[in-house]
């Protein structure tokens, strides 16, 4: 402990967020990190006393997430993507490389302390390997230098966006953040316009007829969750924005919110119009730092114009909208883990029932909605739903974005409408393989998801042609893997993954995902042991079967799907 | 109140219960045990350990029965194949990370679901060292399997403590006080609630815990308050 430790800039924090209660623990945590560059006793005591929340309970708060130290760490952060797509571009030689300058730095005594750690994906894999430092993406990583590394920051990273559509993504991948005078020249917020003039019931059926489902990986249907929540006893509603995208693979959200934040705003204060919601929380990603100021200045340019705040564009309508942070935990993306950060609170997933849309935040009625989602809802209202269901295929209406990465010539995000090929999308908009090599697979869905094959390249992307052909849409992303690549490479990576991301809270899972790693470890070094496919498939199955939520229930689906593909990569090698 | 009662078939046997009954307790009314590990009468029940899942017609994934409520039509297997392989990994995996020799109900699962307490060779288990931190009881997480009771009684479940929560996630998961402070340091009255719902021997009174190591009462009696404390101990007394 500093034996100096001044309080004061803590204590001026939360004299103003105090009346929150434990809901501001995060923002207070996050905070003190700022401040402190760890977050030492005195503090979280002085926190726990301020939120009037009990000190053990700050404590395993500050354990739970990633982000938050409880020992001094460095004062630069840099963050080494070590997942599938940034392992292909060699992301763990940077990260041996940066340890190695930086216990150098130490060494020396240069006068900038730099910690580098290991993280999870980054939502950079077209950029891989991605590197983030203090929370900002550090693109073009081979050709900076570590004075450059260490003290820029604030790099903005360029999506190639591109596809048979631009429509999500019609003011997308430009290089910069669309204005909301932009947004309006070209139409924006004249949904909200209509929407005002509809009735909530109206609304809810106008989306309801679209068919839109959820694009976070689960699927539901929008318009019945958006009933539910109407229909729903007790006040107030809430809507929260799930904005906490963190699938290996996935960065459509981060794109969306960078590029075009009015669009995601605009669909969610339509949801709150049509439920009756007067508040709102956007729920960020904590490594999505770009993406939280895009928002809170597109939040602030809304409030300003009148479209948040009290009586909206003139009607009777309320609503605002708060910002929260993430702190690193993929788990909390699950909508219900979700709710417990934002009450300041250990990230475990709920059970279930009851259901956000009557036990949601705060335990009240709350409809929840993934990022993109969200971005459907104006052309809906806009075109409405009969024109919006001529796009894709009758059971999977609409247009699409997918995050292709791996080993392909132009790795990005594409929005196509559902139904063309994956062929169409890997080997006509990404370019096909990037090298020589020919394909070999593609991780489907993400970490989450199942791999595909060669048999399946000409498989419909759509909910029922994938669900047909044994795969699974998830979150939209394709990692592709050509012929030279070791899949039990990308597998151990998954169930590293899952291992670090486990809440804990179930068995299946807590024990599951440790018991997987270690297993996948062994076989990745070639020390197979008889009956290992046998143990990995009566984990896989039970943590699919009886984990209790979606992360534990989909920890083993990659590996499930390569052990029926390549069974051989799990056999011990003959002696 | 007069609920007309929900009607439901449990591995074939028709069964009635009352609305908002829980499966486990359906199930238990009508004679047929459905195993547990976490749950006890007194916690809130948070469907942790997944040994007592059941299935469900109709579900996508098995269902715990603790926390799930019976619904009219319900047709329930609670010893199919899918369930018997869940509890049986589930068990194989709990040997592979703590030592359950102080748990004898866990033991007892284990033969009748044919669990092999060896199935992961090679596994890393959770074997933090003994907490001795107090006169009162002894914390060796070593034996925890994260069944939460002790958490939960300290807090909302009975004494409104709250000296206890987590360090770690995930598999490091360990129950923690504030920054690992010692108990006398936190807000810990020493009620012993949470060693009396402690199924695995992992919170032990302090004087039973001397007995097994070899005390005699009279010697036990003979400690000063400090000298129970354990810092004191183990500088003099102990072996």
């Amino acid at each position: 402990m500093e034996p100096s430790l001044d309080l004061s800039p803590i204590r001026s924090f939360l004299s103003e967020i105090a009346p929150q209660g434990r809901s501001a623990l995060l923002p207070a945590l996050h905070a003190a990190q700022d401040f402190y560059g760890y977050i030492p006793e005195p503090v979280a005591l002085e926190i726990a006393q301020a939120l009037q929340i009990p000190a053990a309970d700050v404590f395993g708060v500050i354990e739970f997430y990633a982000m938050f130290h409880t020992h001094p760490v460095g004062k630069v952060i840099i963050h080494v993507c070590n997942d599938p797509a940034c392992a292909l571009a060699g992301a763990d030689t940077v990260f041996k490389q940066l340890s190695r300058r930086a216990e150098y730095a130490l060494e020396t005594g240069e006068p900038i302390s730099v910690t580098v750690e290991q993280s999870p994906c980054l939502g950079l894999c077209d950029h891989a390997p991605a590197l983030l430092v203090q929370n900002f993406p550090a693109t073009s990583a081979p050709e900076i230098t570590w004075q450059e590394l260490t003290t820029k920051t604030g790099r903005r990273p360029q999506t190639h966006v591109d596809g048979d559509l631009r429509l999500l993504t019609a003011r997308c991948g430009k290089g910069h953040t669309t204005t909301l005078k932009a947004y309006q020249a070209s139409g924006g917020y004249s949904a909200l316009r209509k929407a005002l003039t509809m009735t909530p019931e109206a609304l809810i059926e106008e989306i309801k007829a679209s068919g839109l489902v959820g694009r976070g990986g689960a699927a539901f249907p929008t318009g019945l969750k958006w009933e539910s929540a109407a229909r729903a006893e007790g006040t107030p509603k809430y809507v929260v924005c799930n904005a906490d995208e963190a699938e290996p693979g996935t960065f459509k959200d981060r794109v969306l919110m960078e590029d075009d934040p009015h669009q995601v705003l605009e669909g969610m204060i339509i949801a709150a119009y049509a439920i009756g919601a007067n508040k709102g929380y956007f729920y960020i990603r904590g490594e999505y730092l770009h993406a939280y100021h895009t928002i809170s200045h597109a939040l602030e340019e809304a409030r300003t114009a009148g479209l948040l705040g009290s009586q909206i564009l003139g009607s009777n309508f309320s609503f605002d909208i708060e910002i929260r942070r993430g702190a690193g935990a993929y788990v909390c993306g699950e909508e219900t883990a979700l709710f417990e950060s934002i009450e300041g609170k250990r990230g475990f997933p709920r059970i279930k029932p009851p259901f956000p849309t009557t036990h949601g935040l705060f335990g009240k009625p709350t409809v929840i909605n993934n990022v993109e989602t969200l971005a459907n809802v104006p052309l809906i209202i806009q075109w409405g739903a009969k024109e919006y269901r001529k796009l894709g295929t009758e059971k999977s209406p609409g247009p699409k974005l997918f995050c292709l990465s791996g080993d392909v010539q132009r790795p990005g995000l594409y929005e196509v409408p559902f139904g063309v090929s994956l062929r169409h999308l890997i080997f006509e908009l990404g370019g096909g393989m990037r090298g020589e090599s020919p394909f070999q697979a593609a991780l489907v869905g993400g970490a989450a998801g199942t791999f595909a094959t060669p048999e399946h390249l000409d498989t419909p992307l759509s909910f029922e042609g994938l669900r047909a052909a044994g795969l699974t849409l998830g979150s939209g992303v394709i990692t592709v893997f050509d012929a030279q690549r070791d899949l039990r490479d990308v597998l151990y990576r998954l169930a590293r993954f899952f291992a670090d991301e486990s809440c804990g809270k179930c068995y299946p899972c807590q024990i599951g995902t440790q018991r997987q790693y270690e297993i996948m470890e062994r076989i990745l070094n070639g020390q197979t042991r008889p009956g290992d496919a046998e143990r990995l498939q009566d984990v896989g199955w039970t943590m699919t079967d009886a984990s209790l939520c979606g992360l534990g229930q989909t920890a083993a689906s990659a590996i499930l799907s390569a052990l029926k593909y390549w069974p051989h990569l799990f056999q011990p090698v003959s002696s | 109140m007069n609920h007309p009662l929900v009607s439901l078939t449990i591995d074939g046997i028709a069964v009635q219960a009352a609305p908002g009954s829980t499966i486990l307790k359906a199930a238990q009314q009508a004679g047929i045990e459905i195993p547990t590990i976490c749950y006890h009468d007194h916690c809130t029940a948070n469907g942790l350990c997944r040994i007592c899942v059941v299935e469900v017609s109709g579900a996508r994934t098995l269902v715990p029965a603790c926390v799930a409520t019976v619904q009219d039509g319900m047709i329930i297997h609670t010893q199919s194949e899918r369930v018997r392989r869940s509890r049986r990994t589930i068990l194989e995996m709990l040997y592979s990370s703590v030592d359950l020799s102080e748990a004898p109900e866990i033991e007892t699962l284990a033969l009748v679901y044919g669990a092999d307490s060896q199935r992961f060779p090679g596994a890393q288990r959770r074997e933090p060292p003994l907490i001795d931190d107090n006169p009162m009881y002894i914390r060796d997480y070593a034996k925890c399997i994260l069944c939460w009771r002790c958490v939960q009684v300290c807090a909302e479940d009975a004494q409104y403590t709250y000296a206890l929560n987590f360090s770690g996630r995930g598999f490091e998961t360990q129950i923690s006080t504030f920054y690992h402070h010692p108990m006398p340091e936190t807000t810990c009255v020493f009620c012993g609630q949470c060693v009396g719902v402690c199924p695995t021997g992992a919170l032990k009174p302090k004087r039973e815990w001397l007995l097994e190591k070899g005390y005699t009462p009279e010697a036990i009696m003979g400690l000063t308050r400090n000298e129970r404390r354990g810092k004191k101990r183990r500088e003099g007394l102990s072996h």
